[in-house]
């Protein structure tokens, strides 16, 4: 069992009182994380959120910070093959997990699937939500509920594109579930 | 976010010794706490992370019922085989709610312990007795369209949000909960509650208490049910009314009937004595218009939400012939068949 104190800056003692706790260091807690297929050992504090060690300790900024509620899915990360919000998530409770970004899924010049069909479809304008949109079809696809568009819009809408791309976003996920369904794999 | 100190168990024993102390709260998925203290509105001192606790599988129990462990995923328990064929009210409901990641991050435990969506209880600069017992409610006489019809308090008319509670409430499922002074089961009706004069308790949980599992009673509810849910978007919202039906038929003759309610109340309304009037009777519009003119009995609005109750009304009648006809509503395919 891991127990640290963690008591900082903010923290008041309790709520009656109002007095603060004095300043002291911040205790961080070690974690192991593989982080697209690279494994890492690590520091966090244990209010630090997934997205948070992602974007500014990691510089992963791929994954993007939409709402920081759990209502946009612009955070949407692959953990141990599972798409979650990783806005919501605290990154210490998450030891010895495998996390997939949009970094790790494709490159420059070696797009995944789905990043290609996001091009030809025109799936995106400001491709803000894209990375959570394709971390989300790949978790969709995982999970293996989708066989018709129908479900494949009801199962994609933890993900919200304010350019209004849905249809082609649609288009785009079916068009690799499509391609997989007839037996043809990513390398 | 707040700061807090952390500890993570790897046994229910240890995790509720941790849990015993003042102002300490349990970390499951996280889906909601997370949310609340980065809203400053949960300040808990200790977080217990509980996720390794070995409380993660669906069980079969004797006599036929199944037991889903409190860190049973919404998305494992309502993809679950067994669960899909035998309780499929359940996971109609909960496709119903959230969205994909969050019902893969989100607990069975975690559900039934998630505090309402009430714009006043979330936004700190505003007055909730929920969150600040004593200080006001905001909602009452404020914007109040998502807020309860039935059970209210002159305290709060916040209502739970939850899609699996409501299909829990209507299976009669029980709730196995670990505190300090030992084990105890607590039926899912007498687990959450009305707000009364201390709307800050949302439930019958006693500090320290630890959810380790939801048991749903062998019962045959699979062949006529429905989850009925009415809401501003056809996805990812709350629902605006919501309405779980359980029925059985023999012969032409409903048998039993069990109706509960979401977005309504603070807890899942259910009716027993309206329900009683469907037993013997035959599926029809006349005898559902009555059912649901008796559930909606004493309901009010409070001003925004005075849509509900007719909204209401109209949702039970459709969800009683749709439980009749064996035609649940689809999760996928939201018109209204």
């Amino acid at each position: 069992m891991i127990t640290e104190r963690a008591e900082a800056l903010h923290h008041t003692a309790g709520r009656e009182s109002g007095k603060r706790v004095a300043a002291t260091p911040i205790a961080t807690l070690p974690l192991q994380l593989t982080i697209n297929g690279e494994e890492r050992a690590l520091q966090v504090e244990p209010w630090t959120t997934l997205l948070d060690l992602l974007r500014e300790k990691l510089d992963l900024t791929g994954s993007k910070k939409g709402c920081d509620h759990g209502q946009c899915g612009a955070c949407t990360v692959l953990i141990d093959g599972k798409r979650i919000n990783s806005c919501l998530k605290l990154a210490v409770t998450l030891d010895g997990a495998e996390i997939t970004t949009i970094e790790g899924l494709g490159q420059p010049g070696n797009l995944h699937q789905l990043q290609a069909a996001f091009i030809e479809h025109d799936a995106f304008q400001c491709g803000y939500c894209t990375p959570g949109q394709i971390c989300s079809a790949q978790g969709l696809i995982n999970e293996g509920h989708a066989h018709s568009r129908a479900e494949v819009r009801e199962q994609m809408s933890g993900n919200l594109c304010r350019c209004g791309a849905y249809t082609n976003i649609a288009d785009a996920v079916i068009e690799v579930l499509d391609r997989r369904a007839n037996g043809e794999k990513q390398e | 976010m707040i700061r807090f100190d952390y500890s993570r168990p790897s046994g229910v024993n240890e995790a509720v010794q941790a849990g015993a102390g003042a102002q300490v709260a349990y970390l499951a998925g996280g889906t909601n706490l997370v949310d609340l203290m980065k809203e400053n509105v949960a300040r808990p001192l200790h977080v217990v992370d509980i996720n390794r606790l070995p409380l993660d599988a669906i069980e079969e129990m004797d006599g036929g019922g199944l037991r889903l462990g409190a860190l049973v995923t919404n998305a494992d328990t309502a993809y679950d085989e067994r669960v899909q064929r035998r309780y499929p009210l359940l996971s109609s409901a909960i496709l119903a709610g959230a969205s994909p990641q969050l019902r893969n991050a989100a607990t069975n435990g975690g559900n039934l312990n998630q505090r309402t969506r009430c714009y006043y209880f979330y936004d700190v600069d505003t007055p909730c007795n929920k969150r600040n017992p004593g200080e006001g409610c905001g909602a009452i006489g404020g914007v109040n369209r998502i807020h309860a019809i039935l059970g209210t308090s002159d305290h709060c008319i916040a209502t739970h949000p939850s899609d699996m509670c409501v299909a829990l409430a209507a299976l009669n499922a029980d709730i196995h909960v670990t505190g300090p002074a030992g084990e105890r089961v607590i039926p899912i009706g007498e687990y959450h509650r009305l707000p009364g004069d201390e709307p800050w308790r949302d439930n019958t949980l006693k500090t320290g208490e630890l959810v380790t599992a939801i048991d749903l009673p062998a019962e045959d509810f699979a062949s006529h049910y429905t989850y009925l849910k009415l809401r501003d978007r056809l996805s990812y919202a709350f629902a605006l009314v919501s309405v779980a039906v359980a029925m059985r038929i023999e012969d032409g003759a409903i048998t039993e009937a069990r109706v509960a309610l979401g977005g309504v109340a603070h807890k899942p309304w259910r009716s027993p004595s309206a329900e009683e009037l469907l037993v013997g009777e035959a599926p029809g519009d006349a005898i559902f218009a009555t059912v649901a003119g008796a559930i909606l009995e004493g309901a009010q609005g409070q001003g925004d939400n005075d849509f509900k109750i007719d909204l209401a009304r109209r949702a039970i009648v459709r969800a009683l012939h749709q439980a009749a006809n064996g035609t649940p509503q689809s999760q996928t395919d939201k018109r209204i068949a």
